[in-house]
């Protein structure tokens, strides 16, 4: 079992404080999900922890298994096993998304110890085919204009192939039509089990009607300000978050930013 | 005014040269006369870049010999990996100014396709060479360049496809450079007559570290109506040449061209490639990539001139600057009065490698006629630091992430070359100057 611990993280961006303790422990074999208004900082948090170079960590921890994230590169972080779907991928022109793939997987692995190409083909059709995503989509360029839709499967895709510790998922769900929806759930189902932990960050209920989370937690201000079951999700659909906000005296309205 | 600057020959030198080459009365005059004009003409103004100082005219030699090659089997290395020994059937290899191995199909000849190097085309096929050559793409009074061009041409490739003839297979031509005394001033003539279709791909490589010569290059290429050709070209010239080179097309009714050329010298080099669209219906779509390093000074202009109605032109230009490298990139959409419905499309870009390279990226329309759609894109700036960011998310590291972008941000004409050795070797040119 490996374990991702976040310890009273304070984050900034362009020197605003926008994290301002968060604490929160998974596991793998465990389904999260982070809740909450725009503008609390639950981007933020996912962008931290993969380490984004506009965000600026001014105290507090994450450990991977003991070991210090906030000290690795970006792609040290993804080596000891983290990965974010982001909310925004980048276009990258001129490299098709199967060899970008091959170069993730294979940055994983030993000089002279590559994935062979067949094997490599066969795991990307397989996972392509799951997901319902049209086989020309291995030779266009990453994420190069993708829809919405695509680009969010294709963010699963790395996902099915890349095999991390733990998956972060930033607002996987948004701009989602239904059947999009079902299609990326199924994906992220597929990878639930042994060795493999997740955190999934989203605006809406909707997501969790397709994976069941093992934990809610609710996010305004800066912080982790409740944590619950699948239970607390549904509340949160039915009334809202004000109940939230009276119950903890919670007044100010957080800005509108959204970063 | 006219500008003092001694040419390297006389005109007895000239004279001699073709003689020896046994060429036709005719165009031992007109190189007498385009060495008289040089004289006289102002060199070129490559907008942006002063070549004042530039040495256009010294060289150790006009020409040199080399021997030829018996058989593919001695080419030297970098020669073979561009070509597909078994399966090209139609190759020119000139070595430095001496053509080396020409092979061509049974299928040109019985169609009545010409390819064969320029010198030979003077000689053997007089009457079209004297209707094309400098006559209707690129003039030799234009400047001092094109002039001595004209005086000095000492090898290049004539190709004529006729009337309704489709080539399938690309014809292939490899200008091996490997004596660093050698001058180039080749020419290339491709023609293709009405419906005709082919496909050109050169490679200059150099195989000397530094040469002494001069590289002044002309190609032209005539479309006339309803052809279609494809150029490719990669340029690996070593430092030291002073290079000029001129690509230019000439595009009749409904004509296609489709440009795709990767400028990798290690010289000092003067870039022009300009697409004239006379004919309605005309269409060039012109795709370059360059990289340049160490102290490179680089002009690279590409235009596409409209004088045809429905006329299409699409500019894709990439760079990649590195070191104390200096470029200027000009993309000109030009759209003449009477072009109605004509489209000028440009998309320019530099990504700077260091702090002490230098981009400049000048897009400019010129537009005279208002029934027509254009656009142009520019940037010039660093590798996206939220791309380095994206794909370092999957574990991949941030030199391999820089090359991934840099490669990707050069694809555009890598994929568009037609013939996979020489494809390969862009990218490993490009690999090897960008690393």
């Amino acid at each position: 079992m490996s374990t991702l611990v976040i310890k009273d993280l304070h984050v900034e961006i362009d020197g605003k404080e926008i994290l301002k303790g968060v604490n929160l422990t998974i596991n793998t074999n465990e389904i999260h999900a982070i809740m909450g208004p725009n503008g609390t900082g639950k981007s933020t948090l996912a962008s931290a922890i993969m380490g984004h170079p506009k965000y600026e960590v001014t105290s507090g921890t994450v450990e991977l298994d003991g070991e210090n994230v906030l000290e690795m590169e970006v792609d040290e972080r993804a080596q000891a096993g983290l990965f974010l779907a982001m909310q925004y991928p980048s276009e990258i022109a001129g490299v098709t998304n199967a060899d970008f793939l091959r170069s993730a997987i294979n940055a994983r692995r030993e000089e002279g110890d590559e994935i062979s190409l067949m094997k490599f083909i066969r795991e990307l059709d397989k996972n392509m085919a799951y997901l319902e995503m049209h086989e020309d989509m291995a030779q266009r360029y990453l994420n190069e204009g993708f829809s919405g839709g695509e680009k969010k499967r294709n963010e699963i895709l790395q996902l099915m192939m890349i095999k991390p510790k733990f998956a972060i998922l930033d607002e996987i769900d948004s701009g989602l039509d239904i059947d999009a929806l079902k299609v990326v759930s199924k994906g992220i189902n597929a990878m639930r089990g042994e060795g493999f932990g997740c955190l999934m960050i989203t605006h809406y209920q909707r997501l969790l009607n397709y994976i069941t989370p093992d934990h809610v937690h609710v996010m305004m201000q800066g912080r982790v300000v409740k944590s619950g079951g699948e239970e607390l999700a549904q509340r949160l659909e039915a009334e809202g978050y004000d109940w939230i906000k009276k119950e903890l005296g919670i007044e100010e309205e957080t800005e509108e930013q959204e970063a | 005014m006219t500008v003092e600057i001694n040419l390297p020959v006389t005109v007895q030198d000239v004279r001699s040269f073709s003689e020896a080459n046994g060429e036709p009365t005719w165009f031992t005059e007109l190189r007498a006369a385009a060495l008289d004009k040089a004289a006289g003409l102002e060199m070129p103004k490559p907008d942006k870049t002063n070549i004042t100082k530039w040495d256009f005219m010294n060289f150790p030699t006009h020409t040199v010999e080399s021997e030829g090659f018996a058989s593919l089997d001695a080419l030297p290395q970098e020669a073979k990996g561009l070509i597909d020994l078994e399966a090209q059937e139609n190759l020119y290899i000139q070595r430095n100014n001496t053509p080396a191995f020409i092979k061509t199909s049974q299928e040109l000849s019985d169609k009545g396709v010409i390819f064969t190097d320029m010198l030979t085309a003077v000689r053997e096929h007089g009457e079209l060479i004297k209707k094309y050559f400098m006559t209707e793409a690129v003039k030799v009074d234009e400047h001092k360049l094109t002039a001595l061009h004209a005086a000095l041409v000492n090898g290049g490739v004539f190709v004529y496809v006729p009337k309704n003839v489709i080539i399938e297979q690309p014809l292939q031509v490899v200008f091996l450079n490997d004596n660093a005394e050698a001058s180039l001033y080749n020419h290339v003539l491709v023609v293709a007559e009405a419906n005709a279709a082919v496909t050109y791909v050169e490679t200059y490589i150099s195989t000397v570290a530094e040469a002494q010569g001069q590289a002044n290059i002309i190609a032209e290429v005539i479309v006339q109506d309803n052809a279609q050709v494809t150029y490719g070209a990669v340029d690996v010239l070593a430092k030291g040449y002073t290079t000029y080179v001129n690509r230019r097309a000439r595009l009749a009714r409904d004509g296609k061209i489709d440009w795709a050329l990767g400028l990798m010298n290690d010289s000092d080099t003067i870039s022009e490639n300009i697409t004239h669209l006379i004919g309605d219906g005309s269409h060039a779509d012109t795709k370059t990539v360059v990289v340049g390093r160490g102290e490179q000074k680089l002009n690279f202009t590409t235009e596409v001139r409209h004088w045809g109605k429905n006329s299409n032109g699409h500019i894709l230009k990439h760079g990649v600057m590195k070191d104390a490298a200096q470029s200027i990139f000009n993309g000109i959409g030009y759209i003449e009065h009477g072009a109605t419905k004509a489209d000028a499309q440009q998309e320019s870009r530099v990504l700077m490698l260091s702090e002490k390279a230098r981009g400049d990226a000048n897009p400019i329309l010129l537009i005279d006629e208002d029934d027509v759609t254009a656009g142009h894109a520019a940037s010039v700036g660093r590798v996206d630091p939220l791309q380095l960011y994206y794909l370092m998310s999957r574990g991949i590291s941030k030199t391999e992430a820089e090359r991934l972008v840099i490669h990707g941000f050069l694809a555009p004409v890598v994929t568009q070359l037609p013939i996979e050795g020489v494809q390969k070797q862009l990218t490993e040119v490009i690999e090897r100057k960008v690393r």
